[in-house]
């Protein structure tokens, strides 16, 4: 069975991320800022019970950049037990991959050889398989 | 079958548990009727499950002590201190083999023949037949428990936290429906979840017994290897406590229990000598206070030797000689929780290893607890655990900094007062903030700088809380404004969230928005603030007496050269002691490791000292400075008259203090130096004085240079340089520097033109800034 892809919008493009990886699409209304946090860690916001913490992808891809302050549409991933919401610019669509995961070209830019796990082929496009892990794990680590 | 072993396993364990008690008891009362069905009902089940599963060992062992008990019960036989021993070995070898069973993993000893044998070597009695047995199983009946995996309770504590916190959510929504009827609904719910949390907080809460059971049992065994008598009283057995929490105190109460009897109590022969009884007494106490539990440990032995534990730790470096001396008696006593310390003079297997105290304190503290002790000579120890009911649901206080609200866990907050209130002043010397509450001086964090945003544009409305994280120093923290008390279910934040070193987790208010949970320790030593064990390594720098108050306090001190000297009490961040092997000559110049921090040290020269000594730690709001020292005299008003220091260097100048002379930090100097940029000579306007001239070198050139000017002589290199020139008016015509001034200096009072009497010190000021930039000026009049 075909791998199932999510389709996002991240500085523009589409991005594809395992739906596997993903338990839904949420709207972000109210954001808690946590002072002190790395910068692509938008805020906190409540789910129902739970506090998710927002990541804003586009700060985790480029740090000089954020998504505007009315971005809502977000990912919800659980990694650790941690329930996250990845703010991204759109989400677009659930698609099936038409292919196999391909190694990502070593030529990719930046901020993306670092999220980009593997490109995979889905509706003719070839996207960028994004890690929802090291979206979470913004360029902190790069940087330190 | 594999489930029907693990709950054989699972069963004889819990009732093993439970009867270690039961078995001392019967002991020290063999007519005990009850004990001993007790104890008799425990082989009888084990030897009675042995039997379905093909377990042989264990089999032959509960079956030779259900004989022997039998015999007890009919009156053939007298429970005597040999039998006891000889069931308790028995039961102790049914409990390896019951380990050995689940671990798959073959016993050691495999001879149980000498068990049985000591059993039976009682010679008449044992002819005795073995009374038919009962056929009840009355330690399955009665108990109606159902076992259930641990990781289903914490799920369901999980699932129930969300609800209360779904609830919360929907009550708000009602509410702000304005729809009655529906709320009226709606609080039938939320009772009835409010109970659900309660018996689910309950499901995961075990009585403390748990914790007690084994306990007469382990008293026995190290009375019976150290030859001393302790009868052990034990009170509060049901009281609750969270599961988690109960193992987390486990192994710090056997360790207290240990020592109270290995080197608390005395030998028979000592007590008796004490006149007091042979038999010790220990008292373990359980109690609920508020969401707090109190565990009690108290024996009447001899108490802790304070001196003798002062010796070993000034031996051990962990306080100087010179500190030691100060130690108020309860201080000493606390020096039991440093690491490395022990009174026992001998070794012994149970304790006096120097591994004891400090590892309970660390565990009862990593659980927010706290551990406190008290000694009398000759009367004995009081130990007191307190320790939090349950780890999920905390107690809090929410807070708000520039408009967002935070949560601080309430059992870190010891007060919170208002800063307009008459009780708190707040003070800041160069950056560094402190209050003063009620004659105390403490470091003040403010909350909104710690979190990187503006100051509060209206400090006098703010409140302070005062924290005293785990083990550590009390500080202020101010925030804008208090919001209200809640119970709070803490969940962990996300690793990117506690990355900021703020936090110590998430939660959600009654509002439903998320909350933050402030981390006490984590703000402190993010604000700079070291923290510091209060009982040896660091202390609280004391504020002056309240009457004493005219200029700024300072603490009066002696130097390790053992010179007097004096330095503003706000510049004192903290005062700690250090061993030698801390301070290092690096980068040529002496650095001190203090924990996680190096700062650099003053106040030793260039030789790093070869003995433990104290250290002031001097903070100008953004760097600290380390001045090493010997120890603190006093704290008093800074005297206003000061008379300046000759060289610019770290004494500023002398002050006098009833009758005695002490020098001044000059930490301007201080910092100045560490900054990178000497106060030096170069930098600073430069004054000719007349060479070879007593009056000028001795008495005019201090005053000089403390107007801010290098001093140099005349027709010396540099003079060149000088801004200001001074010459006597008595002696003949100076020749002229270029672009200097002259300042002629008159020796008699009266005079006429433009020369200054030499001792008229304001007009000699006046004189001198005329020009350039000194430091200080003063105008005549």
């Amino acid at each position: 069975m075909a791998e199932l892809l999510l389709i996002v919008r991240i500085a523009g493009e589409r991005i594809a991320l395992p739906a596997a990886d993903v338990e839904s699409v949420v709207e972000i209304e109210a954001l808690t800022p946590v002072p002190g946090a790395a910068g692509h860690v938008a805020g906190l916001a409540a789910l129902r019970s739970r506090v998710l913490t927002v990541i804003d992808c586009l700060a985790s891809l480029d740090p000089t950049r954020r998504l505007p302050d009315d971005a809502a549409e977000a990912v919800m991933a659980v990694v650790d037990g941690h329930p996250y919401a990845l703010l991204v610019e759109a989400v677009e669509d659930v698609v099936e991959a038409s292919g196999e995961r391909q190694p990502a070209a070593a030529s990719l830019a930046g901020g993306w050889r670092r999220i980009g796990r593997a490109t995979i082929e889905a509706e003719g496009d070839l996207l960028l398989l994004a890690d929802v892990e090291a979206l979470i794990a913004g360029p902190a680590r790069e940087a330190a | 079958m594999d489930d029907l072993i693990n709950d054989f396993i699972a069963e004889t364990r819990e009732m093993l548990e439970a009867l270690s008690g039961e078995i001392v008891a019967w002991e020290a009362m063999p007519d005990d009727r009850a004990r001993l069905d007790e104890i008799f009902r425990f082989v009888h089940t084990v030897k009675g499950n042995s039997g379905f599963f093909d377990l042989p060992r264990i089999r032959a062992l509960s079956h030779a002590a259900e004989d022997a008990l039998s015999a007890v019960r009919s009156g053939a036989r007298n429970a005597d201190a040999r039998l006891v021993s000889a069931v308790l070995a028995i039961i102790d070898r049914l409990a390896e083999l019951v380990d050995a069973l689940e671990t798959g993993e073959a016993l050691a000893s495999a001879d149980d023949s000498a068990l049985i044998g000591a059993l039976s070597a009682q010679g008449p009695s044992e002819t005795a037949e073995a009374e038919a047995a009962p056929a009840h199983s009355s330690a399955r009946a009665s108990s109606r428990t159902v076992r259930l995996p641990v990781e289903l309770l914490d799920r369901m504590m999980s699932g129930v936290s969300d609800l209360v916190l779904a609830r919360n959510e929907l009550s708000r929504r009602i509410r702000a429906s304005g729809d009655t009827e529906m709320l009226a609904a709606f609080d039938r719910v939320s009772v009835t979840v409010a109970d659900l949390r309660d018996s689910i907080t309950r499901t995961r809460m075990q009585r403390i017994d748990n914790l007690f059971a084994p306990l007469p049992r382990m008293v026995r065994d190290v009375c019976g290897q150290t030859g001393k008598l302790v009868a052990l009283e034990i009170d509060g057995g049901d009281v609750e406590i969270d599961r988690e929490m109960l193992e987390m105190i486990r192994d710090p109460l056997t360790h207290i229990i240990r020592n109270a009897i290995d080197h608390g109590i005395e030998s028979p022969a000592e007590r008796r000598r004490a006149g007091k009884k042979e038999t010790g007494c220990l008292r373990v106490c359980a109690r609920q206070a508020g969401n707090q539990i109190l565990l009690e440990i108290a024996d009447d032995g001899a108490g802790i030797d304070g001196d003798k534990l002062v010796n070993r730790a000034v031996a051990a470096g962990v306080v100087t000689a010179e500190r030691a001396d100060r130690l108020t008696e309860a201080e000493k006593h606390a020096l039991v929780f440093e690491a490395g310390l022990s009174t026992a003079a001998q070794v012994t297997d149970l304790s006096g290893r120097g591994v004891g105290m400090d590892v309970v304190r660390a565990n009862v503290e990593r659980i927010g607890g706290i551990v406190e002790i008290e000694s009398r000579a000759g009367q004995g120890v009081v130990l007191t655990l307190r320790v939090p009911l349950t780890l999920t649901i905390i107690p809090a206080l929410t807070v708000v900094a520039d408009g967002q609200v935070y949560a601080i866990p309430r059992s870190a907050i010891e007060e919170i007062v208002r800063v307009k209130g008459g009780s708190v002043r707040v003070e800041s010397v160069g950056g560094a903030a402190f209050a003063t509450v009620r004659g105390r001086r403490l470091p003040l964090v403010h909350l909104r700088h710690s979190l990187g945003r503006p100051p509060c544009p209206d400090p006098t409305g703010q409140s302070l809380v005062l924290l005293r994280p785990a083990g550590a120093d009390l500080y202020a923290l101010a925030v804008d404004d208090i919001h209200d008390h809640e119970e709070l279910v803490v969940k962990p934040a996300a690793p990117a969230v506690m990355a900021a070193g703020l936090y110590a987790g998430t939660t959600i208010a009654d509002d439903g928005k998320p909350v933050l949970l402030l981390d006490p320790p984590g703000i402190a030593a993010k604000a700079g603030l070291a923290l510091h064990r209060r009982s040896a390594s660091g202390e609280a720098v004391p504020a002056p007496a309240p009457e004493a108050a005219s200029g700024p306090a300072a603490l009066l001190f002696r130097t390790l050269a053992g010179a007097m000297r004096l330095v503003p009490v706000a510049a004192v961040q903290r005062i700690e002691d250090v061993r030698p092997e801390a301070v290092q000559l690096s980068a040529g110049r002496l650095h001190v490791a203090l924990g996680e921090t190096l700062l650099p040290l003053e106040g030793c020269g260039l030789s790093a000292p070869d003995r433990p000594m104290r250290l002031l730690r001097l903070s100008d709001g953004r760097s600290e400075v380390a001045y090493g020292f010997a120890d603190v005299v006093d704290i008093l008003p800074l005297p206003e008259e000061l008379i300046p220091a000759s060289e610019p260097g770290e004494v500023r100048g002398v002050v006098l203090i009833g009758g005695e002379q002490a020098e001044l930090l000059d930490l301007h100097w201080l910092f100045a130096r560490q900054a990178g940029r000497p106060a030096g000579a170069a930098a600073r306007p430069v004054c000719a004085i007349p060479a070879g001239d007593p009056f000028m070198d001795a008495i005019l050139r201090p005053l000089v240079e403390s107007a801010g000017y290098s001093v140099v002589a005349a027709g010396a290199p540099g003079s060149e340089f000088a801004s200001i020139v001074i010459a006597s008016a008595e002696a003949d015509e100076v020749a002229p520097t270029p672009g200097a001034r002259l300042v002629r200096v008159r020796a008699s009072a009266e005079g006429e033109g433009d020369s200054v009497h030499r001792y008229d010190r304001d007009a000699l000021l006046a004189a001198l800034a005329g020009d350039s930039q000194p430091k200080r000026r003063r105008r005549r009049g």
